[in-house]
């Protein structure tokens, strides 16, 4: 017997005490949970966190839709990193290592993902799996760890794989409402990376419209305007990284 | 897609509850935050829990509305279906949120020992 049930009407609620529960389907036994279904995930992201913490690494999740530009801002990023900073990439991928080639010969340590197993694959990256790169990278000698995530503004906001600091790339090709259709993945950042600025020019982008969207579902988030490909605006980013350790 | 990941945690927790006695109902609280669509978890429920011994049981799923309060002016309000994390009265972009990230398993309902319904 438990405190939670739904009524007929399908508004469930909680009841503070047992009450009468006739007009209830007697007889059948009702075991209460209350668990939380993110717990085994959440639970495996704090030893994520913790292996992190003692190899003195620290780790940004990096999310986007497919297209924004996650891939070209790494390599943009090992390309004035390397040397500098001792840089680790977790690429999340469903199928490919073609992100994982592209970032190849910048001194990196790549760990490959392949999310994909059955029904086309996972579209997230969650703490198991960022688990499971773990002994491909050498932490103790990193001192950043990227994690690209699959390219979807949904399932990837929901999973805590144990990162510092979430951020994103949203390419201004995207439109302006995104912000609103996917409010739980800009919520979720501490920085948007507004990408592909190179296009502005072209798009007829109302950046008003999209900093107001922005601003309606994460007041927070620190913005940094990038073209990857041009290169402008990539410092920045990297100065952002760099206050990370 | 990534129901189908969630319906395997739920297989595990499920089972573990319901310790191999027979489950009818799986009574699950999803959060409107939580970017979960209820027919889409009750279909890959069917698929997941074919192969185990909770095949035949179904979700139920409880939603709750999100909701918001302003730490500066202390409103309390509902988030709705245009999603603004401002406070709708002060414009206070310190909110914190009271409802709409719940994602639990709250119960389970066994099957009736012999019973025909």
């Amino acid at each position: 017997m438990g405190r939670f049930h739904r009524h007929e009407d399908g508004n469930g609620h909680a009841h503070d005490e047992d009450e009468d529960h006739s007009g209830y389907q007697t007889g059948a036994e009702r075991v209460e949970v209350l668990e939380r279904i993110f717990d085994e995930n959440d639970k495996t992201a704090a030893a994520n966190r913790a292996a992190f913490a003692a190899a003195g690494v620290r780790v940004v999740n990096l999310m986007s839709s497919p297209g924004a530009g996650k891939t070209t801002l790494l390599r943009e990023t090992l390309s004035r990193l390397g040397g500098k900073l001792r840089v680790g990439i977790i690429e999340g991928d469903i199928e490919t290592s073609l992100d994982a080639d592209r970032l190849a010969g910048f001194g990196a340590a790549i760990a490959l993902i392949n999310t994909g197993n059955g029904f086309g694959g996972e579209c997230h990256l969650d703490a198991p799996m960022v688990r499971s790169a773990l002994p491909k990278l050498p932490l103790p000698d990193l001192d950043l760890v990227l994690i690209e995530n699959v390219g979807n503004l949904v399932c990837p906001a929901e999973f805590d794989v144990g990162q510092d600091a979430r951020a994103m790339v949203y390419a201004i090709t995207e439109g302006e409402e995104k912000p609103l259709k996917y409010p739980v993945m800009f919520r979720s950042c501490e920085l948007v990376v507004v990408n592909k600025m190179d296009l502005l020019p072209h798009l007829g982008f109302d950046m008003d419209g999209f900093l107001g969207n922005l601003r309606k579902v994460n007041p927070t988030a620190e913005i940094l305007f990038v073209s990857a490909r041009a290169g402008e605006g990539v410092d920045a980013w990297c100065d952002w990284l760099r206050a990370r350790l | 897609m990534h129901e189908l990941s969630i319906c395997s945690s739920i297989a595990d927790i499920a089972a573990r509850h319901a310790a191999g006695r027979t489950v009818s109902v799986i009574n699950v609280r999803v959060g409107q935050l939580r970017q979960i669509v209820p027919d889409t978890l009750v279909y890959c429920w069917t698929l997941v829990s074919e192969q185990t011994p909770l095949a035949g049981s179904r979700i139920s799923v409880e939603s709750v509305p999100a909701r918001i309060r302003c730490r500066t002016c202390d409103l309390a309000a509902d988030v709705g279906d245009a999603p603004s994390f401002a406070c709708g009265r002060c414009g206070g972009a310190e909110v914190e949120i009271v409802a709409g990230e719940e994602f639990l398993i709250t119960s389970l309902e066994l099957a009736e020992e012999g019973a025909s319904s």
